[in-house]
């Protein structure tokens, strides 16, 4: 077991779970999928589930948070506890505060916040399977949910991650090639602004290297942008059909 | 902060920048002055204080014995804690850490973890049974700007400045011997932040930049010039072009800073 973890590019240039470099995992995206929510959406990115649902605009609570010239987005991402090997306590993380953070910044950019002054939107996040690169899928999905509850939006926002790993750097990385690779750099991106709304980076890579993993990164977000766009079209495309 | 005074202090740094200028007389790409004092706390194993401008950062380090993690179980332990006590700012008030206390500390962190500064091998005392824990607490005594440059430069200092107690092992049982030895650390990051006003990219914003800076982009690297970690922040965005350029600006401000700390 140990020797075959030890590579996790082969001589062919084939990932640990049969990708090529620059390939990405099997997304599907779906709209609307929950009832009470203003907006929603599923993403299955590789073996990734999440769930977001977008509430508002609506009055904040509580109050003394409402900003009398913009509207304020709250985001929550969280872990149920069943998503990964080891249960996690269903109290927030330190990470996942941080990451409620950094996605809550990641989706400002595509938003008009001035134009709906002392209202709250709340984004909510429920990540139920993790499988590497679950702030990505995240910001993919909530993008989706709050175009779904139909706020205006500048651009949809589309994440994707790139990484290292062995000496190769690849696309989309995966939960082995996360904890096992050399660095991960998850990227959020809105493709008709050209606008990165979201760049982190743990790991070593050399400036070079750097480069070609956020070019990657912007890549694969373009190929998950299309299906973004898919999924919002499907959703009327089926009420159509019903009226016929 | 009103938002009209934000605006017109705005619309005043921006005419400063069109002129490549700001408004303490910096160059876009100046840090201020930047003062390290080591080993001031001395019931702490390692202490360092900076000053970056006013911006003031006191980081203490506590060494004690605990348990590995069970996945890596010849490793040490270090972990980031960072306070923004309420004295430091009228805007900081007491009670849990509120989420940007703790992106600081997971920024902060991610710089030391990621270099792979601190040699955790070396703090293996019994594998699997017992290990270093290395407490890195960063306490923010006066927020004037840049609190994640500051907080990265002193808890590198301080952990330069940290002593380990000498152990024996004799028949299973951990001893504490007299003397210390210097805290085994093989890279010593240096973190950049680098802000974004009306596409004008500027090193070292000080508070009165924060107030109105659309985002910001901290880079971490290491002696040989390698990029550790990244985080961008704030409610804007970055073109990949700013992006590079920031990545360009960062890693040239942190090999000069390499340089003059002589680190």
């Amino acid at each position: 077991m140990n020797e075959k973890t030890d590579k996790l590019i082969d001589k062919k240039g084939i990932r640990l779970d049969g990708r090529k470099a620059d390939e990405l995992r099997p997304l599907k995206l779906q709209v609307g999928v929950l009832s009470n929510a203003d907006g929603s959406a599923y993403i299955e990115h590789g073996k990734n589930k999440i769930l977001a649902a977008a509430f508002g605009p609506r009055e904040m609570h509580p109050k003394h948070l409402a900003q009398p010239d913009r509207m304020v987005l709250r985001c929550r991402y969280h872990m149920a506890p069943f998503s990964v090997p080891e249960r996690k306590s269903p109290a927030p993380s330190r990470r996942e505060v941080e990451l409620s953070k950094v996605i809550k910044e990641s989706l400002e950019p595509a938003l008009f916040l001035e134009l709906y002054p002392r209202t709250g939107v709340d984004v909510f996040v429920e990540v139920l399977q993790a499988d590497g690169g679950t702030r990505c899928a995240a910001i993919t999905a909530a993008a989706l949910a709050i175009a779904d509850s139909g706020v205006p939006m500048k651009d949809l926002v589309v994440a994707c991650a790139a990484g290292k790993v062995d000496d190769t750097v690849v696309v989309d990385l995966f939960d082995a090639e996360d904890k096992l690779g050399a660095a991960d750099v998850p990227l959020a991106y809105m493709p008709n602004l050209n606008a990165v709304t979201l760049l982190q980076m743990d790991g070593i890579l050399a400036p070079d290297e750097f480069e070609k993993a956020v070019n990657m990164a912007m890549e694969g977000c373009k190929q998950i942008y299309a299906l973004q766009k898919e999924a919002l079209k499907t959703k009327y495309m089926v009420v159509k059909e019903v009226e016929e | 902060m009103s938002s009209l005074i934000t605006k017109v202090r705005l619309k005043q740094i921006e005419a400063l920048l069109e002129k490549g200028k700001r408004l303490d007389d910096r160059s876009l790409t100046d840090y201020r002055e930047i003062q390290i004092e080591q080993g001031v706390i001395e019931k702490a194993e390692g202490s360092a204080r900076v000053l970056l401008g006013k911006t003031q950062v006191l980081v203490g380090v506590k060494v004690e014995t605990g348990e590995p993690f069970p996945d890596t179980p010849n490793d040490g332990v270090m972990t980031v804690n960072a306070e923004l006590v309420p004295l430091a700012s009228p805007h900081f008030e007491p009670g849990p850490p509120d989420e940007n206390s703790i992106e600081l500390a997971r920024v902060v962190d991610r710089g030391i973890r990621e270099s792979h500064a601190i040699d955790t091998e070396k703090l293996c005392i019994e594998p699997g049974k017992k290990v270093f824990v290395v407490f890195v607490d960063v306490y923010v005594l006066n927020h004037d700007g840049n609190l994640i440059d500051a907080s990265a430069i002193a808890a590198i200092a301080a952990l330069m400045n940290t002593k380990m107690p000498n152990f024996e092992i004799k028949d299973g049982e951990l001893k504490i011997k007299q003397g210390y030895t210097q805290l085994p650390l093989k890279a010593h990051p240096i973190t950049v932040t680098i802000g974004k006003i009306a596409n004008k990219l500027l090193v070292d914003p000080w508070i009165e930049e924060e107030s109105v800076m659309d985002s910001r982009i901290t880079f971490a690297s290491n002696a040989e010039g390698n990029i550790c970690a990244i985080q961008k922040g704030g409610s804007s965005y970055f073109t990949p072009q700013q992006i590079l350029d920031a990545s360009k600006i960062a890693l040239g401000k942190a090999a000069e800073l390499r340089k003059k700390f002589n680190w």
